[in-house]
């Protein structure tokens, strides 16, 4: 099979564009800031922590928040088998988790192609 | 166990079981209606590209970057995805990565999974898009345009998500502080995360119509007419 030009362009861009969020979840990912983001940082508001950031005393939004059903998944907290150092592994395998999901679905639902075939406008 | 990252999202227990379930229903309604009309904008160029950018956002989510002393935010993408693959593909780009990172990465609970949805899959996608389209006039008059378009829109779009969280909590937080607290610190901290959003976005989306501004969607439909126009007018023998 023998791709057009325009087809490989494509490809090309595709690829380096995969290749950017791969490079971010399993490289940038182990310079990302780990204090709590907006919502955390609202929701433990009012409470003092224990070591792990988890509300102790006080009252606040966190007070009530639970683990996830999750929490004991391999993959959980974004490192593999909770072994430390994984984040970026771990941020790879949901990018192809991401991309396999995503891009299965979109192709499922995507139009039937006609644009070879459609007639353009200019008569 | 240390954790690198810290969750995300909105955890099980942070607003009660009602609430939670009536953003489900919202989630539910919202990603139906999704589905339907995603059709129309998928086609064998949009669909590989809308897969990749539900890749891209999860792998930029996770990198937080500091706003305040102790505190950080990352990427939602609502506004990103609204401008590259439109409303609906962008709403379910956004789902995908917010189920993956509930079932697999334990961030966000499974009972918020439908708050968080609707707040970011949703709210911020639509009102990104909104502000996005409102703007398209500066936004398909250049990249610099363009640029501040996706600037815009993306910070709107994030504060847009954080009031969603506000008003869940309003009809069910499951603690007591108070709302007007809330309220000023959730739009206070996530103005300075918009910022942040609106330079990921501005960058994302400049770099990806500097190379196939074709796969843009907010800018899709401009060169066509514009060639028909000149056609019309060049050449004035055709009808």
């Amino acid at each position: 099979m023998t791709l057009s030009p325009k087809d490989r362009r494509a490809l090309g861009f595709f690829a380096g564009f995969l290749l950017a969020a791969l490079l971010i979840s399993g490289g940038l990912s182990y310079f990302a800031s780990s204090s709590p983001d907006g919502l955390d940082t609202v929701a433990v508001n009012g409470c003092v922590l224990n070591a792990d950031g988890e509300p102790e005393a006080g009252t606040c939004i966190a007070q009530n928040a639970r683990d996830s059903a999750t929490a004991g998944s391999p993959l959980a907290g974004y490192a593999v088998g909770g072994a430390e150092g994984t984040t970026g592994l771990a941020g790879v395998l949901g990018v192809v988790a991401c991309l396999v999901i995503g891009g299965g679905l979109f192709w499922v639902l995507r139009r039937p192609s006609t644009s070879q075939d459609r007639p353009t406008r200019e008569t | 166990m240390v954790e690198q990252i810290t969750a995300m999202h909105m955890s099980d227990g942070l607003v009660n079981i009602p609430t939670a379930a009536l953003s489900g229903a919202v989630a539910a309604i919202g990603l139906a209606l999704a589905l339907s009309r995603a059709r129309r904008d998928l086609d064998d160029r949009t669909a590989p590209m809308a897969g990749l950018v539900t890749a891209f956002v999860f792998a930029v989510q996770m990198i937080n970057f500091p706003i305040l002393p102790g505190a950080s935010g990352h990427l939602l993408g609502g506004a990103l995805v609204a401008i590259l693959v439109g409303p609906w593909v962008g709403s379910l780009c956004i789902a995908i990565v917010l189920v993956v990172q509930a079932l697999l990465f334990a961030d966000g609970g499974l009972t918020t999974l439908g708050a968080n949805i609707t707040n970011m899959a949703l709210i911020s996608v639509f009102v990104g898009y909104g502000v996005a389209m409102a703007l398209r006039g500066l936004a398909r008059r250049g990249r610099a345009g363009l640029v501040a378009t996706a600037f815009l829109a993306a910070l709107v779009g994030t504060v847009g998500a954080s009031l969603g969280f506000v008003v869940e909590y309003a009809i069910g937080g499951a603690a007591g502080a108070p709302l007007g607290t809330v309220f000023a610190l959730m739009v206070g901290l996530h103005i300075l995360i918009g910022i942040g959003e609106g330079v990921i976005t501005a960058a994302t989306v400049g770099a990806v119509a500097a190379i196939r501004p074709d796969l843009v969607y907010l800018l899709r439909g401009t060169a066509a007419p514009l060639q028909l126009r000149h056609t019309a007018t060049t050449d004035g023998s055709s009808s």
